[in-house]
C-alpha cells in the first residue's frame, strides 16, 4: 500500500504534516477523497471538516474554506485561510456560538440583525462541533 | 566644588539613560525574535500560494479577471506601512521618504493614503494627504485578519474604481539590522512568473477560471500579511540597533564625563595641598 505527504498550512503556521492514506474534504462542489496517485489537481474548498486517514488513525480538522492542491508526486497541500485540529477546538465555545447565532437567526427581520453574517457564524460553529465531535466517537 | 556635583549628576543621568536604552534593546531583541519566527511561519503559505497561482495563471487568460487588468489613468493609492512608535532610528522616517519620493516619481496628484501605524497616519494627516484609512494600534501579533481587514480596504478601493493602481510602500526584511524600503506595485496584482517547465498537466476544479477567482482575492491577502510582518520584525529591528547604538554612545559619554570628573578632582586635591603647604610655609 502506498501512502502519501499530506500539508495543512495557514497563513500563520503549518497545522499539519504527515503520511497519510487518504484525505477527505468539502469542496465548493462536493466533497471530495484523495488517495495516493491521484492525478494533479487543485480545487477550491468550502468551509467543512478535513478528515486525514492514516494506517489505523484518523486526524479531523475544521477549515474555514481555501484549497487543495495534489502535486504530481501525489503529495497534497490544504491551504487553508485558518484550520484548527478537533482536539484544539473549544467545545464549549463552539456551542455557545451556535446558540447566539441561531438566536439570532431566530429574530430575523428585526434591523440589528446581519442575516448573512449569523448565517455564516452558525455554519463555522457546526462544522467545528462537527470536527470536534467526530473525534469523540 | 560645583561643577564636581555638577559632572556626577551628569554621569549618574547618562547611566540611568543607558540603564534604560539597554532595556528596550533586550525588549527588542525579544520581540524580534517572535516577530521573525511568524515571518518564518508565515512563508510555507505564502510559498504555496504562489506556486497555484502561477499554475492556475498559466492555464487561464488571467488578463481578463477585474483584479489583473491594467487601467489607463493617474489615479493612485499608497498602502503604507510604518510602525506605531518612534524610538527606532530612521525606521519611519525612512518609510515615510521613500513613500514621498515614490508618489513624486510616478507624478500622482492627490494621492489617496492608507496608513498602517501611527507614525505614517501621523505624518501624512499632518501635511493634508488625502488619508482614505489608517489602521494603527495592530499590536505585537499580527493576525491573518489584521491584514484581512487592510486588504479589504485596499480592493475596496480598486473594485469601485476609485484608483487605478495601488502601491504598497514597505519596509523588505533583509536581516535584523537591514531592511530594505520598497514600493511595489500591489494592484492590478501582478502574477508571479511561471518558472517555464510546465510540470504535469493539472486538472482545476470547478474550473481554471472558478479557482482564480478564489485565489487573487487571498493571493492579496496574504501580500498584505507579509509586509505586515515585515514592518513589524523591521520594527523591532531598527529599534534594537539605535538603542544598541545609543547605549555605546552613553557608554562613551560616561567615559568621556568619568575623565573630566577625575581630572577636576585631581585639580582639587592638589590645590588642596598646594594651599595647606603654603599654609604652613606661612607659619614658619
Amino acid at each position: 500500500m502506498s501512502s502519501m505527504q499530506v500539508e495543512v498550512v495557514t497563513p500563520e503556521r503549518k497545522v499539519v504534516s504527515r503520511e497519510c492514506k487518504m484525505v477527505s474534504a468539502r469542496a465548493v462542489d462536493g466533497d471530495i477523497g484523495i488517495l495516493p496517485r491521484h492525478i494533479p489537481l487543485v480545487t477550491v474548498l468550502a468551509p467543512g471538516v478535513v478528515k486525514i486517514k492514516g494506517e489505523s488513525d484518523v486526524t479531523t480538522l475544521a477549515v474555514s474554506g481555501g484549497f487543495l492542491e495534489v502535486r504530481p508526486d501525489s503529495r497534497v497541500t490544504i491551504l487553508a485561510e485558518t484550520a484548527e485540529l478537533s482536539n484544539e477546538i473549544d467545545v464549549e465555545r463552539a456551542r455557545k456560538a451556535k446558540q447566539r447565532a441561531e438566536d439570532r437567526l431566530g429574530k430575523l427581520g428585526n434591523p440589528d440583525v446581519d442575516a448573512i453574517r449569523s448565517e455564516i457564524a452558525l455554519r463555522k460553529a457546526m462544522i467545528r462541533l462537527e470536527a470536534a465531535g467526530a473525534k469523540k466517537e | 566644588m560645583a561643577t564636581m556635583r555638577d559632572i556626577r549628576r551628569r554621569i549618574k543621568s547618562v547611566k540611568n539613560t543607558q540603564q534604560i536604552t539597554k532595556a528596550m534593546k533586550m525588549v527588542s531583541a525579544s520581540k524580534l525574535r517572535k516577530a521573525q519566527g511568524a515571518l518564518l511561519s508565515a512563508r510555507p503559505y505564502a510559498e504555496r500560494m504562489r506556486d497555484v497561482l502561477m499554475r492556475v495563471a498559466a492555464k487561464t487568460d488571467a488578463s481578463l479577471h477585474p483584479l489583473l487588468v491594467a487601467r489607463e489613468g493617474n489615479r493612485r493609492a499608497y498602502l503604507i506601512v510604518t510602525a506605531d512608535r518612534g524610538l527606532c532610528g530612521g525606521f519611519n522616517a525612512n518609510l515615510i521618504r521613500k513613500a514621498v519620493l515614490t508618489i513624486r516619481e510616478h507624478g500622482t496628484e492627490d494621492p489617496m493614503i492608507i496608513a498602517v501605524g501611527r507614525k505614517g497616519r501621523d505624518y501624512f494627516k499632518r501635511r493634508l494627504f488625502n488619508l482614505v484609512g489608517d489602521f494603527t494600534g495592530l499590536g505585537e501579533n499580527i493576525s491573518f485578519s489584521h491584514a484581512k481587514t487592510v486588504a479589504d480596504a485596499v480592493r475596496e478601493l480598486y473594485t469601485h474604481n476609485l484608483v487605478d493602481e495601488v502601491w504598497l510602500v514597505y519596509p523588505h526584511f533583509v536581516n535584523p539590522v537591514t531592511q530594505r524600503h520598497e514600493a511595489v506595485r500591489l494592484l492590478p496584482l501582478q502574477t508571479p512568473e511561471s518558472t517555464g517547465k510546465l510540470e504535469a498537466e493539472y486538472v482545476f476544479e470547478p474550473t481554471p477560471e472558478e479557482v482564480l477567482d478564489h485565489l487573487l482575492p487571498r493571493y492579496l491577502n496574504t501580500v498584505v500579511f507579509r509586509a505586515l510582518l515585515e514592518a513589524k520584525a523591521g520594527e523591532h529591528g531598527a529599534r534594537m540597533a539605535a538603542m544598541d547604538a545609543a547605549s555605546s554612545n552613553a557608554e562613551d559619554m560616561i567615559k568621556r564625563l568619568t575623565l573630566i570628573y577625575n581630572r577636576a578632582r585631581q585639580a582639587s586635591i592638589t590645590r588642596e595641598i598646594s594651599e595647606l603647604v603654603a599654609g604652613a610655609e606661612a607659619l614658619k
